[in-house]
């Protein structure tokens, strides 16, 4: 670490005054390659037949796999299956016996019980408030009709979450407790799975698993487990050393320190793991819906993909209906731990004053589902009880397209021929060697050779496997869409750090932006704007905003109070105040939430492929629909290698900026 | 009439009392960081300059400490930030692994036993109190207090009852079922010293217990824990970066400076013949009244009459008014009454003056 230092040191010791010259001459260079492209074709376009063919190479690993662990992976599912059938037939499906005309069934969980189990679970955690609210959210889902469907998502959720808790809790131990292992495996393990895109997951999960829910718990374990690493770990190493020391006196063997000391200790951060985790499976689970799992994922691609608007529109409301009660409840459980329980002593009483709603919630299930054998409105939501509002939709996107047709179409037409099409065509055409070099400069200038040399490797990878005109056209379509969500956010997190009444008017936005899974953004927008670039666009700058706006408020909010003062009582005025204090020390963070949305942007923009997007994500997404798993992996980690690249580069200059600052 | 009674403070186990076993002793203890400390230690054969450690990139946090330590004794290690003084007692519990030298607890070598025996040694013999308290957040008062007898293995009512009398005996009764948070800076600290009481422990390590509280909570905690100690009589080793806090506890202070060990004494040692500079900085500044006791002033028995009788250990803050108000040296009286000697008004008036000079020299 302390070479990158130097060079950091050094660097800006000699080149304050070189560096722009540098870029100056760096960029006159590339801008003659890019426009005297016949002079050297090969640094312009990677020539094609030096292209590493690791496409092929995945697909023929792959395809041994399959001859060979079939076995294997196919026993996999058939064990993971019993326990997530299981839930699926408890909550949505109901148990068959038997066959033909002897079968018989027993009847899943009422739909009644379950709604008095949310408001049950929503009140015990967070009070009556929270209560009516889950209940609200999963009462609202039975009335549109939504209600097995949804079933199915939360049985997934059921299973897949345990076993990422689970699963990261002690990979998160192993990584914290073996430094080599974290560095090495771990850290670099986590930052794959969280970059590489969704769908590239599926691939493989799809030839091993086959197509079926199991396949999509998997996936969805892989991609809903890392946060709960990274909890895990920041818990265990933020533990003050006293608290370890304390439990080495006190006479703990290890075992006893781990679990009865640190892991409690750790709670609070854990339990933030555990609220990403929940969200992240149920994220996942709708994504996954392409691979088998069902539920209402399955029900807006397939209303998409006839263009039922209204459908999907439906399907994606319950989806967020559902995001939002387990996201409230679970960050209140986490609150409320870190807030202790009440005074009283555990001995004395009986098992119900111990676990009132536990008991009053088997209650509910028991006596209602009992009662759906002989009574069939509680079995199933009864027809005349629901309400669609899949009509109403399609008319308001009528009267829309009828009455505002001119003036959106224009509005589109204007963005794709003045501001996309060209851009486009700038990036596609970008030589592969100077976007190397430039951003080898780039890497070196923030942290060193080893900065550079990474960076330049991840981007010849994306050169070398002959994906550069989709990596640019991902790079484009995620730039612009990243920088109007800065645009858009760095504002709006400036005027809420100046003003606490429009930071509560924005809280419950954006908190409830960032719990929709990506899937929903993308439904109102085709509603106004069809298909295109432009659709994708404005998606992702839905979806990607929240960090921006949140950062920029956190960062300007959380100058210490002691600058400010004494930026006051030097004669500072507001407006100086600002520019010349609070501004420049909430930079890094600034940075970092320029960061979190440039990956939020990328990871939307692979998600809108499904709306007719050319880039690294269609390819995914066709090689998805012809399960060509060599395919789909390498621009899976394209994309992944994207999202390294910016990640490392700002944050080395976000560390480059807080060092400056002290 | 004058106080017979010792320092009411309660400093019975005062100067050299030689008599008593020693409970846990450091031999030529070294702690080094850096890369190839071990080597460098046991090639140097346990003995390094500063700058050999300097010259070889490494940091001694602590050097060729030693220290015995008696029973029933509180002593302190006292030192400013960064003199190694946490370090030190981090190697006497076995927190930290020394990197040379010996632990002994009772004539035992502590640095050789096996896990098994320090994982019981800490169960049943070592308590320790730590500066930011260190207590577990998810658990609450009483539960926090039996913590330690719960990984021990034994049974719910048996460590509820003692977390109990832990409880009344910090002054904590009625709070049993709070959380930490709940509670002030002081009242969580008396958790910390119930906790390591819980065990009854023969050695009780005291980490800048009280360094981060209030200064007047800090006072009370003081007092609470000269009276504990007067009803416990443990061994302590209590460190402190607080050198009024040192004088008014202690019964030996050892003073720690880069790492080293430059003088163990009694207050009142340390403030009659400091070792160095250093050691006098310290010192300048204490009230010797309150350190210094009627032996240090104490003249052969002469013709003129005694007003009053002191002890030999009572400090002179104890009598000065008495003594100087009237006018007539005190007898100084031994255990059997027999008087070994006479302090004379003129020397505490002395004493007190040079106190009010040194200070207005300043």
């Amino acid at each position: 670490m302390s070479t990158v230092a130097d060079n950091i040191h050094r660097g800006d010791s000699r080149g304050i005054g070189m560096w722009p010259l540098i870029w100056v001459g760096a960029l006159a260079l590339v801008l003659v390659l890019h426009y005297g492209r016949e002079l050297f074709p090969a640094a312009v376009q990677y020539p094609a037949d030096s292209v590493i063919p690791f496409a092929e190479w995945i697909s023929a690993l792959m395809a041994w796999l399959r001859e060979n662990f079939t076995w294997f992976t196919r026993s996999i599912t058939a064990t993971l299956n019993v326990p997530l059938s299981f839930a699926l037939d408890l909550l949505a499906k109901g148990f068959k016996f038997g066959h033909g005309a002897e079968a018989w069934t027993l009847p899943r969980l009422s739909w009644v019980g379950v709604v008095i189990v949310a408001f049950l679970a929503g009140r015990a955690a967070g009070g009556l408030k929270l209560g009516l609210l889950t209940g609200g959210c999963f009462l609202y889902v039975a009335l549109f009709g939504q209600w097995t469907s949804s079933m199915l998502t939360l049985g997934l959720i059921a299973i897949a979450v345990p076993f990422c808790i689970v699963t990261g809790l002690f990979v998160g131990i192993w990584a914290w407790r073996k430094p080599w292992a974290e560095r090495f495996m771990v850290s670099p393990a986590l930052d794959l799975m969280q970059t590489m895109p969704t769908f590239a997951y599926l691939i493989p999960m799809l030839l091993l698993f086959g197509n079926s829910p199991v396949s999509a718990m998997m996936a969805t374990a892989i991609f809903a487990t890392p946060p709960m690493v990274r909890a895990t770990m920041l818990g265990l190493s933020r533990i003050p050393s006293e608290i370890s020391d304390f439990s080495e006196m006190a006479g703990c063997t290890r075992r006893q320190k781990l679990w009865r000391v640190q892991l409690p200790s750790a709670r609070p951060t854990l339990m933030v793991g555990v609220n990403q985790v929940i969200m992240l499976a149920l994220n996942m689970v709708i994504i996954s819906s392409m691979i088998g799992a069902g539920g209402l994922g399955y029900d807006v691609l397939l209303a998409l993909r006839a263009l039922k608007v209204g459908n999907a529109m439906e399907a994606g409301l319950a989806i967020v209906a559902i995001a939002i009660a387990l996201d409230r409840v679970s960050q209140a459980m986490a609150a409320k731990q870190a807030r202790g329980h009440v005074h009283q002593d555990d001995d004395v009483r009986s098992f119900y004053q111990r676990y009132p709603n536990l008991v009053l919630a088997i209650a509910a299930l028991l006596v209602t589902t009992v009662l759906s054998l002989a009574i069939p409105a509680f079995a199933k939501v009864p027809a005349e009880m629901t309400i669609s509002t899949a009509r109403a939709w399609k008319d308001a996107v009528t009267w829309i397209t009828i009455n505002w047709f001119d003036v959106i179409e224009a509005f589109r037409v204007t963005l794709i021929l003045y501001v996309l099409n060209p851009l486009r065509a700038f990036c596609e055409g970008f030589p592969w060697l100077g976007a190397v070099f430039l951003l080898g400069l780039a890497g070196f200038q923030l942290g060193g050779w080893r900065l550079a040399a990474t960076v330049a490797a991840l981007t010849t990878f994306c050169a070398a496997t002959g994906l550069w005109e989709k990596t640019m056209a991902t790079v484009y379509l995620c730039g612009i869409s990243a920088f109007v969500a800065c645009l858009i956010g760095i504002p709006l997190g400036l005027m809420a750090s100046r003003s606490d009444r429009f930071e509560r008017f924005l809280t419950p936005i954006i908190d409830t932006l960032q719990t929709m899974p990506s899937f929903c953004f993308i439904i109102p927008v085709v509603m106004l704007f069809r298909i295109g670039d432009v659709t994708a666009m404005i998606a992702t700058v839905a979806f990607a905003v929240v960090p921006a706006i949140r950062y920029t408020n956190h960062g300007i909010r959380q100058v210490p109070a002691s600058l400010i003062e004494a930026a006051k009582v030097s004669g500072c005025t507001r407006t100086q105040t600002f520019f010349r204090v609070q501004l420049p020390v909430a930079l890094p963070e600034i940075m970092l939430g320029i960061n979190q949305t440039i990956l939020m942007a990328l990871a939307m923009i692979i998600i809108c492929a499904m709306i007719g997007t050319r880039d690294l994500g269609q390819e995914v997404f066709i090689a998805l629909s012809k399960a060509d798993a060599g395919r789909g992996i390498v621009a899976g980690l394209a994309i992944a290698f994207i999202g390294i690249t910016a990640d490392r580069l700002f944050n080395a200059w976000s560390a480059r900026t807080r060092a400056r600052l002290g | 009439m004058a106080r017979h009674s010792p320092d009411q403070q309660g400093n019975t186990a005062s100067s050299g009392d030689l008599h008593r076993p020693v409970k846990l002793a450091c031999r030529n203890v070294w702690k080094v960081f850096g890369d190839g400390a071990d080597e460098f230690i046991s090639r140097h054969g346990g003995s390094a300059s500063a700058s050999d450690l300097v010259s070889a990139n490494l940091i001694g946090a602590v050097r060729s400490a030693d220290l015995e330590v008696r029973q029933g004794e509180i002593f302190i290690i006292m030192g400013l930030s960064g003199s190694g003084k946490s370090t030190l007692v981090r190697c006497m519990s076995r927190l930290i692994e020394p990197t040379y030298g010996k632990v002994e607890f009772e004539g035992k070598d502590l640095l050789s036993i096996s896990t098994e025996e320090l994982i019981e040694m800490r169960r049943h013999r070592m308590g320790m109190v730590f500066q930011h308290f260190a207590l577990l957040p998810h658990l609450s008062v009483l539960n926090n207090i039996a913590f330690p007898l719960l990984i021990q293995g034994m049974g719910r009512e048996q460590r509820e009852a003692r977390a109990r009398e832990m409880v009344d005996l910090v002054g904590l009764s009625g709070r049993e079922h709070f959380y930490p948070r709940e509670l002030s800076g002081g009242q969580q600290q008396r958790v910390g010293i119930a906790r390591s009481l819980a065990t009854n422990p023969e050695i009780w390590f005291l980490d800048e217990p009280f360094s981060a509280l209030d200064p007047l909570i800090r006072r009370e905690m003081q007092d609470e824990l000269i009276r504990l100690q007067g009803v416990l009589k443990k061994t302590i080793v209590f460190i402190t970066h607080d050198f009024d806090e040192a004088i008014r506890l202690a019964d030996r202070i050892a003073i720690m400076k880069d790492g080293e060990i430059i003088q163990i004494g009694t207050p009142e040692q340390l403030v009659t013949s400091p070792a160095t500079d250093y050691v006098a900085e310290f010192t300048r500044d204490v009230q010797r009244a309150k350190v210094m006791s009627a032996r240090s002033l104490m003249q052969k028995p002469g013709r003129a009459k005694c007003a009053g009788t002191v002890a030999p250990d009572a400090k002179i803050s104890s009598f000065s008014a008495e003594i100087v108000s009237a006018g007539k040296p005190f007898s100084v009286v031994n255990g059997s009454g027999k008087p070994i000697g006479e302090v004379h008004p003129q020397a505490v008036i002395d004493l007190l003056a040079g106190i009010e000079r040194s200070t207005a020299n300043q």
